[in-house]
């Protein structure tokens, strides 16, 4: 289980490691160690990378059939739903995909928020996962105008236009992302490269993630650091790689259940209408993932106040390794944190659920609760825990934290009792 | 300090839900509830009804395809597996009575020429300018993926063509404008399309107006996912795949976990380190623990 060395054994070995060590490399990875409690909530990270993959697999071989101009990109679309062997379901795989690497996403994110794995030392892997967030985001909200339905263009109407709010250089940023004067043809062309590109840099992202990961080791549910190369870890492979297997292949399954037998459940009809500029669909939204971030844009009554909100919702989290200035990372022993990082969940879900409303009457309101506390949860909440917060003891290693239960004494002793079949005064 | 807090988290908690719930119970009270029938598709193990298919096209052929277009299908389709499945020579007969435009030829002149099986669905006007100009000002949508492009999806359509119903007497209708219960603000420029008897069945079927209606739509709803019966029969044999696999992989997982941090061996550390743990705290040897 320790990370001894890497020598090779062959000559060859030995001469191409020392030119290119990809042999000592790979060697990490396999004995990367790992600590031995890290339960479920820690397989997201194999199952992102799948994710990652899946898509970018997918969408190579959707482009090569899929036409980038207005006139053809429906049609291409329906082309490959219908003519194209198996492109129903490389498709389906490409739009559900999408979906479900934001779902996985969104439990990732959530497990590194309960169990305070953006703390020192592991901001970086923090800022650039978000990093990577922002832009699976972007890269979603493109590929999303592509197939050139109704909530595709009126989706990159609303989108592009709100950066026309930004002061004096707003109007230029907007003519810049349409290639003129409206969402149009250029506007296509250009988020049809951008869509194809921005994996690539996600993937160079991941790489920086994972370096960055290897460098403390993973956090775990104790959140405490486990002794490396100790009997508290245990090397990546066979014991993560196997728990990772058994993880992705139930979500895979949870996936393949929405591609082959709920398809279009979790996109919107009007996308499947060409769009048209003249005709406006009734209720605007962007795809499930987005519609927290929706809800806190239209929460704000000012558009440029909607967008300096909305992304500083994101940004703000890459400042949460300052804010919450509390040592203890894991959620187990912060009784107080525990209960408002579950409010902060709901809330979130609130959001989301609003943004798929029409902003008027109660889901206004709602919507800017929402919102307002979205920021003190951030903004106020967790400096102010961070200092009058008390927090359990921590245990010694990840292998007792049960010895700090209260109670622990009686418990044992009547273990002891029912164990030996006797009275505990004649335990052996 | 403590209890504060507490109190103040359930307080918000409980505000919110509150108010949640009602705007939730606010917002249902607009909802429609569609007429659904008993399709054959629905559901896992979903295929389409043949015999309902090709009555389906027979309804699209005669009574909507005079406006509505279906340009991403082709006669070929009509043949092909998992569709109404008619025989290629019947699909070819179906084509052949439509006229192309195709050319140009050897001397630059464009022709006409009966469709072949090759050929897409032949629009009944050549653009959405003139399919408007010739419906009053209302364009027909095109029908190829309706089906999924409307709320409800088969339900939807089974609705509204079942939908037609006299306005109540608050409502004026302007000449060439239909009440129909399940149209979004009940205005529909459709006139009924299907009566009783609007088309003979060469099968011997009733061609109720509700007979129609649900074969039109089934034709619909394989028009718009042609692959539907492929895909559920995929389906079945990923997850039966997946879910041996997933048996094996975890199996597998135990037996390797097994040799490292073992439940028992676990269990009996964790007992370890209690005994030790009471020994300290009772500050005696545990043989004579009390």
């Amino acid at each position: 289980m320790s990370e001894t060395k890497y020598i090779p054994k062959s000559k060859f070995g030995k001469w191409f490691d020392s030119r290119l060590p990809l042999l000592t490399l790979s060697h990490h990875l396999t004995s990367y160690p790992t600590p031995k409690n890290l339960n479920y909530w820690w397989t997201f990270g194999g199952i992102l990378t799948f994710c990652l993959m899946t898509q970018i697999v997918t969408g190579i071989i959707l482009a090569m059939h899929y036409v980038a101009h207005t006139d053809h990109a429906f049609e291409s679309i329906e082309h490959i739903m219908r003519d194209i062997n198996y492109g129903w379901l490389i498709r389906y795989v490409h739009s559900n995909g999408a979906s479900m690497f934001f779902l996985a996403v969104y439990i990732h994110i959530f497990r590194g928020l309960y169990f305070g794995s953006y703390k020192a030392p592991r901001e970086m892997i923090w800022i650039t996962g978000l990093i990577i967030y922002l832009l699976m985001m972007a890269t979603a909200f493109m590929g999303y105008v592509l197939p050139w339905g109704q909530m595709s263009f009126w989706g990159a109407t609303v989108i592009t236009n709100l950066f026309s709010a930004i002061p004096l250089i707003g109007e230029s940023i907007t003519g810049w992302l349409w290639g003129g004067f409206s969402v149009d043809n250029p506007t296509l062309n250009r988020f049809y490269s951008l869509h194809y590109l921005l994996p690539f840099l996600i993937f160079g992202l991941v790489v920086l993630h994972i370096w960055s990961l290897h460098i403390p080791g993973n956090n775990n549910p104790v959140g405490i650091d486990v002794k490396k190369n100790s009997n508290e870890t245990m090397p990546f492979h066979p014991y993560m790689v196997m728990k990772d297997l058994v993880a992705l292949l139930t979500f895979i399954l949870i996936f393949f259940g929405f591609v082959f037998f709920l398809p279009n459940v979790l996109g919107h009809p009007d996308n499947y209408i060409p769009a048209d500029p003249l005709v406006t669909p009734a209720h605007i939204v962007p795809e499930w993932y987005l519609l927290p971030f929706y809800a806190i844009l239209r929460a704000i009554p000012s558009k440029l106040g909607g967008v300096i909100f909305m992304f500083a919702s994101i940004f703000i989290l890459m400042a949460l390794p300052w804010l919450d200035s509390s040592k203890v990372r894991s959620s187990s022993f912060r009784p107080i944190y525990r209960k408002f990082f579950w409010v902060l969940v709901f809330v979130v879900i609130l959001l989301g659920y609003l943004g798929a409303k029409p902003p008027e009457g109660i889901y206004l309101i709602l919507a800017r609760i929402g919102t307002a506390y979205y920021f003190i949860h951030f903004l106020v909440l967790l400096p102010l825990l961070g200092r009058y917060e008390k927090t359990d003891p921590l245990p010694m290693s990840i292998a007792d934290p049960v010895l700090h239960k209260p109670g622990i004494v009686d418990k044992f002793k009547e273990m002891a009792g029912s164990y030996e079949g006797e009275n505990v005064g004649t335990f052996k | 300090m403590l209890v504060l807090l507490n109190n103040f988290i359930k307080k918000i908690v409980i505000l919110i839900f509150l108010v949640g719930f009602n705007g939730s119970s606010l917002a249902e009270e607009s909802k429609i509830e569609f007429i659904s029938t008993d399709w054959t598709f629905k559901g896992v193990f979903g295929t389409f009804d043949r015999a309902s298919l090709q009555r389906g096209y027979q309804v699209y052929q005669e009574v909507c395809s005079g406006c509505h277009s279906m340009q991403h299908l082709s006669y070929r389709n009509l043949y092909e597996k998992g569709g109404p499945e008619f025989s290629e020579k019947e699909a070819k007969a179906i084509a052949a009575q439509f006229e192309v435009t195709d050319g140009p030829n050897s001397e630059g002149e464009m022709f006409q020429r009966p469709a072949r099986l090759s050929d897409k669905f032949v629009k009944p006007f050549p653009n959405v300018k003139a399919a408007a100009a010739a419906n009053d000002g209302a364009y027909p949508p095109d029908m190829s993926v309706l089906a999924k492009a409307r709320k409800g999806g088969a339900d939807y359509i089974y609705s509204l063509l079942l939908g037609y119903e006299d306005p109540p007497s608050d409502i004026q209708l302007d000449d060439g404008v239909y009440y129909n219960k399940f149209m979004s603000g009940n205005k529909i420029k459709m006139a009924q399309p299907l009566l009783d008897g609007a088309v003979e069945y060469a099968d011997g079927t009733q061609a109720t107006e509700k007979q129609m209606a649900k074969d039109v739509t089934t034709f619909l709803v394989w028009a718009a996912e042609p692959h539907l019966e492929a895909r559920h029969k995929m389906g079945f044999k990923v997850f039966l795949f997946l879910i041996i696999l997933l048996t094996l992989v975890y199996l597998s997982k135990q037996k390797v976990w097994s040799r490292f941090g073992s439940k028992n061996l676990e269990e009996e550390e964790t007992f370890d380190k209690i005994e030790k743990a009471v020994t300290e705290y009772e500050g005696e040897d545990p043989k004579t623990f009390k």
